[in-house]
């Protein structure tokens, strides 16, 4: 896979072992700017240790990662959390809000990390609450919000720092079959209106189906499906 | 099995020559054993289906044994006829609901022949996504009726591609049990 000079993010030849378990074994990956990419795969094929390399949480043994042309791996651990706050958002399975504050704290929490105002903050995060139709619950903590809830503020969180990648790790594994395509349009529409990227892993064809194209990983390798029709 | 009206007789018996020739009571007994699990071939089936194969060149008659009569002929898969199945295995069929049976067929010819049984998989599983993405965007465009109209559609879907992982789970021990 050749990377393309309008590509935001690229992977080649990944590898990731995990003590005598190989999770990547040469996966190459790219994204475009507004795009969003299914990543799919049996169990355990390696789809989440490629989001996590991609994200750079995780450092490959061996091959790349390029965000907007610069090597992951070449950035100190600093810079490399520094990008993570200003360029990349996440949405897990199970939000991980912080249930000590409320809903508008938790999606203003990105921008007081990169040092924005309280104030501006928590107007920012109040716009995409009422974005995502939860601002009826912009006071609530997570413990008195239903799943699909806690998932639209999870969404809010990761979109409120105008991210150029968000990346999603099975984030209607959680939730009812209807709940989930509400969050799923939610979260590829606010993404394709900000050309957001999506790296989107799911086990489920029907979130799939929210996406512009797929990935196969399998035994560590990915296999992109764009041509395979 | 029920064959749905996608499902080819005449590729099917085009394929199980492909590993030598064969005499027409012996592809019915072939085809039988392997994909007419609750509806077996009539001979006239499988010499009509013949008759309209060699009129096409994709098999010829490789001998005859004495006394004549259809049954006796012994037919051999052409170059055409090879080239026709590798198309046929290669094209993603349609997806559209009750594929198991046409979708099966294909995966043990293809192991049977020594073809990518996984890329055939990949390959119908992208045809299935390509049209789950346009049913996600009518039913996220149209009314309370469009979206239980997709919504049907999708739900097919999803269960034709939740087998097709089953299958490419398990293929080696498929590949096993068919190549005996």
């Amino acid at each position: 896979m050749t990377a393309s000079t309008s590509a935001l993010l690229t992977a080649s030849g990944l590898h990731k072992t995990y003590g005598s378990t190989p999770a990547l074994a040469g996966a190459d990956f790219v994204i475009h700017p507004g795009e969003v990419v299914a990543v799919m795969g049996p169990s355990g094929s390696g789809k989440s240790t490629l989001l996590h390399c991609l994200a750079g949480i995780v450092p490959p043994d061996s091959g790349t990662v390029h965000y907007r042309g610069k090597e992951l791996s070449a950035l100190s651990d600093a810079r490399r959390s520094a990008l993570r706050r200003a360029d990349f958002g996440f949405v897990f399975q199970f939000g991980q809000l912080v249930p000590e504050l409320t809903c508008t704290e938790n999606v203003a929490l990105p921008l007081r990390l990169v040092g924005v105002g309280r104030k501006e903050a928590e107007s920012r995060a109040t716009r995409w609450l009422e974005r995502l139709e939860i601002d009826d619950v912009r006071h609530h903590r997570p413990g008195q919000m239903s799943g699909g809830q806690g998932q639209r503020v999870a969404i809010a969180r990761a979109l409120v720092g105008a991210p150029s990648v968000i990346f999603a790790d099975e984030p209607t594994g959680a939730l009812d079959s209807l709940n989930g395509e509400r969050v799923m349009g939610l979260l590829t529409d606010a993404a394709r209106e900000t050309r957001a990227a999506v790296v989107l892993v799911t086990h489920e064809s029907r979130v799939a189906a929210y996406s512009d194209r797929e990935v196969i990983v399998r035994d560590g390798r990915a296999r992109d499906m764009a041509g395979a029709v | 099995m029920v064959y749905s009206p996608r499902m080819s007789i005449s590729h099917t018996l085009l394929g199980l020559l492909e590993s030598g020739p064969r005499h027409g009571y012996d592809l019915k007994r072939t085809f039988d054993q392997r994909f007419g699990h609750d509806r077996q071939l009539h001979y006239g089936q499988v010499y009509s289906t013949m008759s309209r194969l060699l009129k096409n060149g994709l098999v010829e008659v490789d001998g005859i044994e004495a006394g004549g009569g259809p049954e006796r002929k012994r037919y051999a898969i052409t170059d055409a006829g090879v080239t026709d199945v590798e198309q046929w295995l290669a094209s993603p069929e349609k997806p559209e609901p009750y594929l198991q049976s046409v979708l099966y067929t294909k995966v043990v010819l293809a192991l049977l022949t020594g073809r990518d049984a996984a890329e055939l998989l990949d390959t119908q599983r992208a045809e299935h996504l390509r049209l789950m993405r346009e049913l996600t965007r009518r039913k996220k465009d149209g009314d309370l009726a469009d979206q239980l109209v997709c919504d049907h559609a999708l739900f097919h879907l999803e269960a034709d591609l939740r087998w097709l992982e089953t299958a490419a789970a398990r293929l080696d021990r498929l590949a096993n049990v068919v190549r005996g």
